[in-house]
């Protein structure tokens, strides 16, 4: 089963979320730290790191003597990552997506594909949970493609659960597809509900079952629940507004292990996943 | 018109949550009629505070998206062998190849390469953005579609047009309400800016995520201060942060207190200051330090 956990509001606690649905499934399972730009799920399962790999992707190299400047790279890239002026080109690695089309499309060979590295894939063990993570380069502009190298190392027939980036475009888009299951956390405020709708759209737009967890229960009002209820979206889990939550986290501490008497939420979380997906049987929205 | 004159406070924070719009609301208010750009665009909420009276809205088309026409295809899979973003899933038995919307990149390569020329490469609208007028002073915004792409570049629109309004009706700054992470919108949102503030918070995320984004600042020559959040929550790991801010070369810009009143102005769409809630002071000293 592949469990991903998205939000659009930053902060609500997709993190906490995850680390400690992971440290409740125990020992055999997968979490994939899908938030490269700022990943921090390392910061609650600490463990041991286990394998360290670069990340690139293949931007063009083009080989003056064969170039004759005809601009045939220029004009099909779409992304102004290879700009030529009747010259050689130039390349703004930054700027390209890996598509491959400048390589294809010269009529003379003369641009080949080399790796730019934008980041690097970590695994880590922390108590029999496998913990892969994605960390992106600083400066480096797109996400998805780490996002998609972190998802390459997830080992079908176990349990993954995906921690997302926050938003609503490309990066949680990478993160969430082909998931079995989403689980949105959010919060009773305004900001909360606004960008859980924004949520909803996307992920009704992926066509994948999703559940609602609200976090910080009792900081706002109800109207997530009236939001909920009037779309038919099931609630999973509510977490009480609690400042030693808060403080928990702030230290690094897993809820489940700072605060046992919160410890049964994330088992009943887990139930209610399960449930969902039993009774959606892998079929649009629930 | 040159828009060297105008400055241009860039509010960011590398973790989510920490509460960059909820001050971004209440410098606003104090900064005396900015123009107000939030560049939050996938999931922008500034308007829910300063409710904005549109006065213009624009199309925003981010780039083409491919479309097999099912009528010409020959099933001959080379849109398939050549995709690299798994965009596209082969047809059943005699059925035609589709292009998932979703994962396409809009690369064009199917499109130049399908032996059958059967492949269209629409420009669809993807979002729309805003010049609105607020109790504050004028506000662009804006909304990405659903499951689109190219934030970045929206981000650069309703930047680009922002200056351009304070350049036009003399405003001597533009405050942007900034992205969380360090990727495309958030490089976008702060390339060639006077100077960006980072929100952070007291917590072990908080610190990791400060330190990967004022590394984004320095790697762009861009001055940062940084103001730490719901400080009382964690004065230890405030000290640590405020330590590493100075490492890093950033200025301190203040501290502001875990307050309930703070999403107790949310809820009555005011901003923080527009009240009399503790927090509110702080935020006036933070305003107060970064001398704009």
């Amino acid at each position: 089963m592949i469990v991903s956990v998205a939000s659009g509001k930053g902060g609500t606690g997709k993190t906490t979320v995850s680390v400690n649905l992971a440290r409740t499934i125990g020992s055999g399972v997968q979490l994939l730290d899908c938030d490269v730009e700022e990943p921090n799920a390392h910061l609650f399962l600490r463990g041991n790191e286990t394998g360290s790999d670069v990340v690139t992707i293949p931007i063009p190299e083009v080989d003056e003597s064969l170039c004759d400047g005809c601009g045939e790279c220029s004009r099909l890239c779409r992304y102004h990552a290879i700009v030529s002026f009747g010259s050689t080109p130039l390349v703004f690695p930054d700027l390209c997506h890996g598509c491959g089309g400048c390589a294809l499309v010269c009529p003379h060979g003369a641009i080949r594909e080399t790796g730019k590295r934008i980041g690097v894939v970590e695994t880590r063990d922390a108590d029999g949970i496998t913990l892969i993570q994605g960390r992106l380069d600083i400066g480096v502009a797109m996400a998805p493609p780490l996002i998609r190298a972190v998802k390459a190392r997830l080992k079908t027939g176990t349990t993954a659960i995906l921690d997302a980036p926050p938003g609503t475009s490309c990066p949680v888009i990478a993160t969430v597809r082909g998931s079995d299951f989403v689980v949105l956390v959010t919060e009773p405020t305004p900001f909360g509900l606004h960008d859980l709708r924004l949520a909803v759209d996307m992920i009704r737009e992926l066509s994948i079952p999703f559940g609602v967890v609200v976090n910080r229960m009792g900081a706002g009002d109800d109207r997530v629940h009236r939001f909920c209820r009037g779309e038919d979206i099931p609630i999973l889990l509510e977490i009480l507004d609690d400042r030693r939550i808060a403080e928990a986290y702030s230290r690094g501490e897993l809820v489940v292990d700072a605060l046992p008497d919160h410890a049964s939420h994330f088992a009943t979380l887990l139930w209610n996943i399960r449930e969902e997906t039993r009774n959606t049987g892998g079929q649009a929205e629930g | 018109m040159s828009d060297s004159t105008v400055e241009e406070l860039v509010i960011i924070s590398g973790k989510g949550g920490t509460g960059k719009t909820s001050i971004a609301a209440s410098f606003a208010v104090l900064a005396g009629f900015p123009v107000i750009a939030d560049c939050d665009v996938d999931a922008a909420d500034m308007h829910l505070i300063l409710a904005p009276s549109v006065r213009e809205r624009h199309e925003f088309r981010c780039g083409n998206e491919a479309v097999i026409r099912p009528a010409g295809c020959t099933g001959c899979g080379k849109c398939l062998e050549l995709c690299r973003f798994g965009a596209i899933v082969a047809g059943g038995e005699g059925e035609a190849y589709v292009v998932d919307p979703v994962a396409c990149e809009g690369c064009g390569v199917c499109v130049r390469f399908c032996p059958a020329r059967a492949i269209d490469f629409p420009e669809p609208l993807c979002g729309e953005w805003m010049v609105s007028e607020t109790r504050c002073g004028p506000m662009v915004h804006a909304r990405l579609g659903i499951a689109a792409e190219n934030s970045g570049k929206l981000v650069s629109t309703v930047r680009r047009e922002a200056r351009r309004l304070a350049g036009e009706n003399g405003s001597r700054l533009v405050l942007v309400d900034g992205p969380p992470g360090i990727g495309c919108p958030v490089i976008a949102s702060m390339t060639g800016t006077s100077q960006a503030l980072v929100v952070t918070e007291p917590t072990v995320s908080g610190e990791h995520d400060l330190e990967r984004v004022l590394k984004l600042a320095r790697h762009f020559g861009i001055p940062a201060s940084v103001c730490v959040n719901k400080w009382d929550l964690n004065p230890g790991m405030t000290e640590r942060i405020e330590a590493l801010t100075v490492r890093s070369g950033a200025r301190i810009a203040g501290r502001i207190r875990y307050d309930r009143g703070v999403t107790l102005a949310q809820m009555q769409e005011k901003a923080v200051v527009e009240t009399d809630t503790p927090a509110a002071d702080d935020i006036r000293r933070v305003w107060d330090s970064l001398g704009l």
